[in-house]
């Protein structure tokens, strides 16, 4: 069986259809994080991990009614407290949230004060099944680590690429990484989604999921270019690409069913996990053939009209 | 030709082997249920999948701080009364640097006596700083003031680690968190009843006798109306507690003197008991040696005024000082069965140094974590066998050929996870998951290089050649940069994510044995059962 024998496409004619569809997703994206951040001060909705507060998770043996229970925490005098439903219905669990507490002292009473209204006010007998209590303190430092470790990440890839390539095929290549990180994100903002730290570790996983699916196709290209200088790089690169495409499909398929698997039958607490994983990979694959690819065949192209020496082609020897 | 693959082939059998027993040990049956006993005795599993408790606590220093300094001035005040150097007071003046002591009111005649009396005694622990002559102000030096940081959340851990211990909390984990910023982490796995354990933790809040100057009044401004108004720097307004052996108000005020006469450390021994005449629970407490002689001088020297019991900055009790005690007393008040013995033990077990705030609480319920496991195995099962089907259907004989590399792969990667003692997080199976799907990703380079060279017209020995040697490049190339990934992460993550940077890492490092040797293995040998001119099954 195959799927893609003697295919013959021109993916870089395309490149124009390419950047309408990115530059769509990115623009929704980016009018939903706006929004998002008018709305509540971040541009993504953040978990609990980030934002500080305290929430608990509680599973009910009826199923809950979340306007008793605002009756209930609001007669304890707790205000601000957010109530939603959590997982599927028939699992009667509710997410009951504070917002974050400047006094560090104070931090543990939320827990203690949602368990004692609703053991006062509210006729349902319940069970904590996960709590999470995040100071100041904290909520900033794992900010901060999350931004190191993407930044760290990029830099990281890039370096690799400039040493076993060139330069311009590690800036094409954090291009593509930039653009799909995103759109990934602009999906969480698109649907309202919270960013935890597993999120952001699924994030910086893409990032090195796209990374490989690029390389692939550069290496391709590389191989390529050593054996026919004369071709125009715009045909190296779209043979390349056609050569690889099954590899490509084929990998981004499997790995795209296993993160499916995990998204439907991962339970809850991986939801935004997966989430990102599935349109992380699905994009990833893209933006190695919209993406990369196109930028590295415009850079050489402008560097041909403005009369530099185009190097592209002798791309560095493989050294292993 | 025909290859010699025993020896690899003798390899490949005892890498299953050995990580085989990395995983199950020496299981006590065959049985799915003895498999699975042995496989959680060797494999760890983290709090979100085994349920607990993970708390980052602060360690407020600056009362361990507060409280040496209060001692220097006690012992300042001694000193200069020996000496018969005359002054106006000895008190901390700034409330937010408690590491500051300023003597006031030192006549200009006995400056220099002041002087050289701070240089010997006080100079190893204080920097000084004449305001005038008539002034100094001391100042804890700062290489001392972080040891004694250190040592506070040193003996912080110690204590919340004895305490957890009486509770038979197996497998905790306490230690310094976030070095330089006195943290520390405290892991409970199992734990059901959280409230008590938390309770444990957080009332070993410091507690201190202090010698009772006025009280109880009804609220602070009566208090300071006992004082004319203005509290003086050695005295302090504590209020009592719910749980008081006299009181029946929730808040009373009373007037303490600020230095206390004895506390935490200075318990040597304390247990439950009855009073004999009133049958009431008590507590009896037996202080250590030169604890016991302050303690004699101080209530020799104040019979019948009182003491009072602090304990978490609120007064706990207090009692009347009938006769001078030198180291054995009780407590008494209205405890239940369980406060005594909480009492005990907080006693028996030395009071914290400091106060302990609470910074992070992570606590999963142990159903929601069992669920955790359930939804992961389903996705990883689910996963696999998606995988391995598809490889069978696409790639026929050779599927099976990945398939068995894709098995060998999941059993070194958990038998990994076995030896080397990782936990595994619920991020970390979904690093599995990961990592099926990119692991078979080195099987389809290479077999689609492999049909690449076929229909380019090679033998079938050369074209598995072709297809191993062109692959193994970008093979390195897209391993090396997830791995990159992975340790960063590991080097920024917490408990969850860094599980997932630890299983996605070993399992790229076991892909690179499979998907490169294992494979090769089995083409080989597959190759020397095919008759001239025959193909592999690709």
């Amino acid at each position: 069986m195959e799927f893609f024998h003697g295919v013959n496409v021109d993916w870089l004619g395309k490149k124009w259809y390419f950047l309408a569809f990115s530059m769509i997703f990115s623009v929704a994206g980016i009018i939903s994080m706006a929004w998002h951040w008018q709305q509540i001060g971040s541009p993504v909705p953040l978990s609990v991990d980030f934002r500080g507060g305290t929430q608990v998770q509680l599973q009910f043996v009826q199923a809950p009614d979340t306007t008793s229970i605002r009756k209930a925490t609001e007669a304890a005098g707790i205000r601000d407290a957010r109530i939603q439903n959590y997982d599927v219905p028939q699992n009667h669990e509710v997410l009951i949230s504070l917002p974050e507490q400047s006094n560090e002292a104070a931090l543990d009473t939320g827990r203690q004060q949602i368990v004692d209204a609703l053991h006062s006010h509210y006729d349902n007998a319940f069970t904590v099944r996960n709590v999470q209590v995040v100071g100041p303190t904290v909520g900033k430092q794992l900010e901060r680590q999350a931004g190191l470790a993407t930044l760290y990440s990029m830099l990281g890839m890039l370096i690799y690429l400039w040493f076993r390539f060139q330069l311009i095929y590690g800036v094409a290549a954090v291009v593509a990484c930039f653009h799909d990180t995103l759109i990934t994100v602009g999906a969480f903002a698109l649907t309202g989604q919270e960013i935890s730290l597993t999120v952001i570790a699924a994030i910086l996983t893409l990032v090195g999921y796209s990374m490989n699916d690029t390389i692939v196709v550069f290496d391709r290209i590389r191989e390529n270019l050593r054996l026919s200088r004369r071709e125009p790089l715009s045909e190296v690169v779209n043979r390349s690409i056609n050569q690889t495409l099954s590899r490509t499909v084929l990998t981004s398929g499997l790995t795209f069913l296993t993160v499916l698997s995990l998204y439907i039958f991962g339970g809850e607490v991986l939801k935004g996990f997966s989430f990102a994983l599935v349109v992380g990979i699905l994009i990833g694959t893209y933006s190695s053939i919209a993406v990369a690819a196109p930028m590295l065949v415009a850079y050489q192209e402008w560097r041909a009209s403005s009369g530099k020496a185009t190097s592209l082609p002798a791309a560095k020897r493989a050294k292993v | 030709m025909k290859k010699n693959l025993t020896n690899r082939i003798l390899l490949i059998i005892a890498v299953l082997v050995i990580f085989l027993y990395g995983i199950f040990g020496v299981p006590s049956g065959v049985t799915g249920k003895d498999l699975a006993d042995s496989l959680t005795k060797r494999i760890h599993l983290g709090l979100d999948l085994r349920g607990g408790a993970h708390l980052i606590l602060q360690v407020v220093v600056s009362e361990a701080v507060s409280a040496e300094t209060d001692n220097t001035v006690a012992r300042l005040q001694q000193d200069l009364k020996t000496a018969n150097l005359s002054f106006s007071q000895v008190f901390k003046p700034n409330a937010s640097k408690p590491e500051s002591v300023e003597i006031d009111g030192v006549t200009a005649a006995n400056t220099s006596a002041v002087r050289s009396l701070l240089d010997s005694k006080y100079s190893n622990e204080y920097d000084q700083s004449g305001g005038s002559d008539t002034a100094f102000t001391l100042t804890m030096k700062p290489t001392v003031e972080k040891a004694l940081e250190e040592k506070t959340v040193q003996q912080a851990i110690e204590t919340i680690r004895d305490r957890v211990d009486s509770l038979g909390v197996s497998e905790p984990l306490i230690q310094e968190y976030n070095l330089g910023a006195n943290q520390i982490l405290v892991e409970l796995p199992g734990v059901s009843d959280l409230d008590r354990v938390k309770e444990i933790i957080q009332s070993t809040a410091r507690l201190e006798i202090h010698a009772v100057v006025g009280g109880p009044f009804q609220d602070e401004a009566s208090a300071l109306a006992s004082v004319s108004g203005v509290l003086p720097p050695d005295q302090m307004l504590v209020h009592g507690s719910g749980a008081m052996a006299t009181g029946s108000d929730a808040d009373s005020v009373y007037v303490l003197q600020r230095v206390s006469v004895v506390a935490g450390s200075d318990f040597r021994s304390a247990d439950p008991g009855t009073n004999s005449n009133t049958g009431q629970r008590i507590v009896q407490f037996t202080l250590t040696n030169e604890a016991g002689d302050r303690f004699y001088d101080f209530t020799s020297a104040n019979v019948g005024k009182g003491m009072a019991v602090v304990m978490g900055g609120r007064v706990r009790e207090v009692a009347n000082i009938k006769s001078a005690i030198r180291d054995q007393g009780e407590i008494e008040g209205t405890f239940s069965q369980s406060e005594v013995m909480d009492l005990s033990r907080l006693l028996r077990t030395g009071a914290l140094p400091a106060s302990l705030n609470y910074l992070e609480d992570r606590t999963v319920g142990a159903s929601l974590g069992a669920d955790s496991i359930r939804a992961g195995v389903t996705a990883a099962i689910v996963g696999v066998l998606v995988v391995m089907g598809f490889m069978l259907v696409y790639y026929k004989g050779s599927g099976i050929n990945a398939d068995l590399a894709l098995f060998l792969n999941l059993v070194i990667l958990l038998g990994f996870m076995g030896f080397s003692g990782a936990t595994l997080t619920l991020p970390g199976i979904a690093g599995v998951i990961l990592t099926i799907g990119m692991g078979v990703d080195s099987n389809v380079l290479i077999f689609e290089r492999i049909r690449e060279e076929v229909r380019a017209g090679k033998a079938a020995a050369a074209a598995v050649d072709q297809g191993f040697g062109h692959a193994w490049v970008t093979i390195v190339d897209t391993h090396v940069t997830t791995i990159v990934s992975a340790a960063i992460l590991f080097l920024f993550g917490t408990g969850p994510v860094k599980g997932f940077a630890v299983t996605l890492t070993f399992g790229l490092l076991a892909n690179l044995f499979t998907a490169v040797f294992v494979s090769r293995v089995i083409f080989e040998a597959h190759l020397n059962k095919l008759k001239p001119g025959e193909m592999v099954s690709i």
